[in-house]
């Protein structure tokens, strides 16, 4: 029986770039194949190609063994081949159902839509698959683990059998992602192909069937998951050893630098999101926040940035009362603030990565004098900033919103850590970054911290808490659940904590109905 | 499969300093704006033809005629459009042989009637200078400020008081007395949709709309039978101002080019050094660009939005006492034909950027006066500048018509600009 699907010899060249070099790749019916590269490997544009979105420069694509001539996506759809981009293609305002129909819409008596029957297929995909979704709620008031399988829905509903995920996990939570992984193994038992691409490790080993890696445009190799390691994937990815956990010496704490006593923060919804938090982070030392995502570790690092009004409570900063005071005068205090929507909070995406170099010093000599900007130290500034920190950009006047994430990354990472600063707080600071990029990050961060700078880490990856960390506070519903020593605990205890499981004996902790039906709502 | 590579989209485009510049850019920047507005001319060329009585009485006999149709339409439209660029920039023959009756006999008289014409269209992009600016100022703080036109009311009407109300002061305090209370006038009409937009989240959008209606409304009680302003005359007007609030002309009689032109050029520049020089400006900017990441970046994103809408509401008073100083030396209720609303079109053909504003204040002032002109000497009705800047703005706001009618490709770079983020969005 031939491969569902062959790509032999795909090339694609962009001007200047070779983006895929004869890159050759079969999907067998019925099997889930991961692509793994870092950014910028060539991942996107195969699938692109695939997809009928590019045309390529050289090479063929056989479906079923039959070679195909794509012009577009609908071409791939009539293939049955089905992609779930990184960003949803979704309209908020409408149902599932009219999301679901868009497109290919459904219609009885010439004119009149017909969402019903639309629905009920919607439900018999739902229960076949496990996709769980309520055909009938708006896209905007569902969460972003639901939105996902709306799309998958739409690709079922479509006949595709060849699934394309381009960076699925990328916005999920750790449960989200579970969950996902299931939906694609029950997809894959059903008899769907599925081509995953990710730069994810763990989830590679965990889901696929067989591996291929990109570096470069080009194919570097492949893998049986059964027998590969983290390590020999991350060099094949990478081509240079990686060093995957962060090599640091024992912390050195000094003098209490923030302080945080029974803080309560509410969110957009006004429900409380952190509940009497108390905690302090010394000068030299990491405090890592774990816990599930929607549990108030996003309010707590906006409530201590002042970038969320704080409802009680008291906030202290190298021994100054922040409690109530705006973004401008936390950051004179010299703090840092890596936020968590890098693209909304931490940079102007219409600027050009020199005025994104300074977005929080603009006003201050060397770049300006009185009103008027300097932009000779700021062009002078941005250069070295740029060079220091390695940020891969044609020119500091490029637009920020062109360049990778991970770059984007190393954009905020270099203007906050090029300051003078005492305390940092950085919130998911490698989400969604390739290996080597989270290895650089990971690198800075233990270095302030080694300078004497405390650290408030707050992160959904587990991994990231457990190799930067030195204490790790753990929250759940609004509370801090414990605190415990990094050294001295393992990621199952920490995974126990997450869900909200302390230790037999314990006290059960008091639980506020609003903030556990949020968190519910985001597992279901 | 060779030939499909034309879709590429490089990546690694490297762009040029900002500040050094490059021809390139420019062009980038005007082709799409000088295309619309070739295509508005070649569009209105043909409503020009269709509603001409001649061509309409030769229009059943197309099949027996159509060479002389199509001249005649030919004709018609030439004749139009030479009447508008008459109008616009003058009768260059009748200014020469002006300047030579002067050097002769040093009578003038002919020399600046013929003179008048031109001066004439820079009259005219005056106030369009000056609202433009207003509409840009916004759009570059993300606000859409629609209530221009009424803010224009406020700064003639703030302009007139102190113009009639003081005498005895010499002209160097009357007049910049008279051009800072029109701009203040401006400023705080348009700085209460500001403040409520940072306080109570109210859309600037619907706001400035209603702030119009308001000040018409109370322009309309001010000059009314027994109201506070009102003249003498019985009409309703003011009374006039004093000759040392005049913006003074610059040519004697019959031109009536002012000092107000200048003030909007030193306008121009104050705009862009304000916007791209200065720590307000990146603001401004920032918060335009993107609100979250201005609150992030420690800017008082509230106060922002009152400064962006002050600053567009004291342009646009400075339009109104730029009027009524320099032209008509009293407040009317029909003060204004529109050139707050005018602005927001000038607004997207300028790109935001000031001297992109200039220059489209420069081409509608020019059509406006050149459309009188052709009105008298082509009876073509003036109206139809109307037809032809609606046709430039569809076609700016819509550049992929543009683009696939010249088969442009599309930027290397895609730059979206962003105007402002109404409608809650």
């Amino acid at each position: 029986m031939p491969p569902i699907l062959e790509l032999r010899g795909i090339t694609k060249r962009f001007p200047g770039v070779l983006a895929n070099d004869h890159i050759d790749l079969t999907l067998n019916q019925g099997e889930i194949h991961a692509l793994l590269g870092e950014n910028g490997a060539g991942k996107s544009t195969l699938m692109n190609v695939l997809y009928g979105l590019y045309h390529p420069d050289e090479g063929e694509i056989l479906v079923r063994g039959n070679p195909i001539r794509m012009t577009g996506p609908r071409d791939a759809i009539a293939q049955g081949i089905g992609m779930v981009h990184q960003h949803f293609m979704l309209i908020p305002v409408f149902t599932v159902t009219e999301n679901v129909m868009l497109g290919d819409e459904s219609i009885t008596n010439g004119v009149v839509l017909d969402r019903k029957k639309v629905a009920r297929e919607i439900r018999e995909l739902s229960t076949k698959y496990g996709l769980e979704v309520n055909p009938d709620l708006y896209i905007k008031d569902l969460s972003v683990g639901v939105q996902q399988r709306v799309e998958i829905i739409k690709l079922l509903y479509r006949k595709a059998d060849i699934l394309i995920l381009d960076e699925p996990t990328a916005v999920l939570t750790p449960q989200e992602a579970d969950d996902l992984f299931q939906v694609l193994r029950n997809l894959k038992a059903r008899g769907n192909s599925i081509i995953f691409i990710t730069h994810k490790l763990r989830e590679v080993l965990e889901l696929a069937d067989r591996i291929t890696v990109l570096r470069l445009g080009k194919v570097v190799g492949s893998a049986d998951p059964q027998s590969a390691t983290s390590a020999e994937l991350a060099r094949m990815m990478v081509g240079r050893s990686v060093i995957l956990s962060v090599d640091k010496e024992p912390a050195q704490p000094k003098a209490v630098t923030l302080a945080v006593q029974d803080l309560v923060v509410r969110d957009e919804r006004q429900n409380i999101a952190v509940n009497g938090v108390s905690f302090q982070v010394h000068a030299g030392e990491v405090l890592g926040i774990a816990g599930v995502q929607g549990n108030g570790q996003t309010e707590l690092a906006q409530a201590l940035t002042g970038l969320r009004k704080v409802e009680s409570g008291q906030v202290t900063i190298l021994g100054e009362d922040t409690t109530h005071a705006n973004p401008r005068k936390i950051s004179e205090l010299r703090v840092a603030h890596v936020p968590e929507d890098r693209q909304a909070d931490g940079l102007v995406l219409n600027f050009p990565v020199e005025d994104n170099l300074v977005l929080n010093e603009y006003y201050r000599p060397p770049f300006a004098k009185g009103i008027v900007m300097n932009f000779d130290a700021i062009q002078t500034a941005a250069e070295e900033r740029v060079r220091e920190f390695d940020v891969r950009t044609p020119s500091i006047f490029v637009n920020a919103g062109n360049l990778s994430g991970g770059n984007q990354q190393k954009v905020i990472v270099a203007r906050e850590f090029s300051r003078d600063i005492a305390l940092l707080i950085a919130s998911q600071p490698t989400r969604g970054l390739d290996v080597g990029s989270i290895e650089y990050i990971h690198k800075r961060i233990i270095e302030k911290r080694d300078a004497g700078v405390a650290v408030l880490l707050v992160s959904n990856e587990l991994d990231e808490i457990m190799s930067l960390s030195d204490r790790v506070a753990v929250m759940f519903k609004g509370e801090i659940i414990d605190t415990v020593n990094a050294a001295e605990t393992t990621k199952e205890a920490l995974g126990l904590l997450m869900a909200g499981v302390h230790e037999p004996g314990a006290s059960p902790q008091p639980q506020t109905p609003n903030a556990q039906a949020e968190t519910l709502d985001e597992i279901a | 499969m060779a030939e499909a590579a034309a879709t590429a989209n490089p990546k690694n485009s490297s762009a040029p300093a900002p500040n050094s510049f490059n021809l390139r850019r420019l062009l980038d920047a005007i082709t799409i704006p000088a295309l619309s507005i070739l295509t508005a001319f070649l569009l209105s060329g043909f409503v020009i033809a269709f509603t001409s009585p001649e061509v309409l009485a030769l229009l059943p006999q197309f099949w027996q005629h159509p060479v002389e149709l199509l001249t005649t339409m030919l004709k018609t439209v030439l004749t139009a459009y030479a009447a508008l660029l008459q109008g616009a920039f003058g009768d260059w023959g009748a200014i020469l042989q002006g300047f030579q009756v002067w050097l002769t006999t040093g009578n003038s008289t002919e020399l600046l009637r013929a003179l008048r014409d031109p001066f004439e269209s820079l009259v005219a992009a005056t106030p369009y200078i000056y609202t433009g600016l207003a509409v840009a100022v916004g759009f570059k703080g993300g606000l859409f400020n629609i209530g221009v036109e009424g803010q224009l009311f406020a700064g003639a009407i703030a302009s007139a008081w102190v113009g009639f109300n003081i005498e005895g002061l010499p002209w160097f305090l009357h007049l910049p007395l008279a051009l800072i209370a029109g701009i203040l006038a401006g400023a705080v009409w348009a700085g209460i949709a500001g403040v409520l937009k940072a306080t109570r989240g109210v859309n600037e959008v619907i706001n400035t709309i209603m702030l119009n209606y308001i000040m018409f409304l109370f322009t309309d009680w001010l000059l009314s039978d027994g109201g506070p302003m009102r003249g003498n005359a019985g009409a309703p007007r003011t009374p006039e101002i004093y000759p040392s609030a005049y913006l003074p002309r610059v040519l004697p009689d019959p031109v009536r080019f002012h000092w107000g032109f200048f003030l909007a050029i030193g306008a121009v520049f104050f705009v862009y050094w304000l916007l791209w020089k200065t720590t307000v400006g990146f603001e401004i900017r920032t918060v335009g660009a993107s609100p979250t990441a201005a609150k992030y970046a420690g800017i008082a994103v509230g106060k922002v939005f009152v400064l962006a809408m002050g600053l567009s509401g004291g342009l646009a008073g400075l339009a109104g006492a730029n009027e009524l100083l320099g032209l008509n030396h009293y407040m009317v209720a029909a003060f204004s034909p529109g050139y707050g609303f005018d602005a927001i079109a000038l607004a997207l053909l300028g790109k935001s950027n000031p001297f992109g504003v200039l220059a489209a204040a420069l081409l509608f002032g020019a059509l406006r006066n050149g459309a009188t002109r052709m009105q008298s000497l082509a009876t073509v009705p003036v109206d139809i500048i109307s037809v032809m800047q609606a046709l430039i703005i569809a076609f700016i706001a819509a550049p992929e018509i543009v683009r696939w009618l010249y088969r442009l490709k599309r930027p290397a770079q895609h730059e979206q600009e962003v105007f402002a983020r109404g409608w809650g969005a």
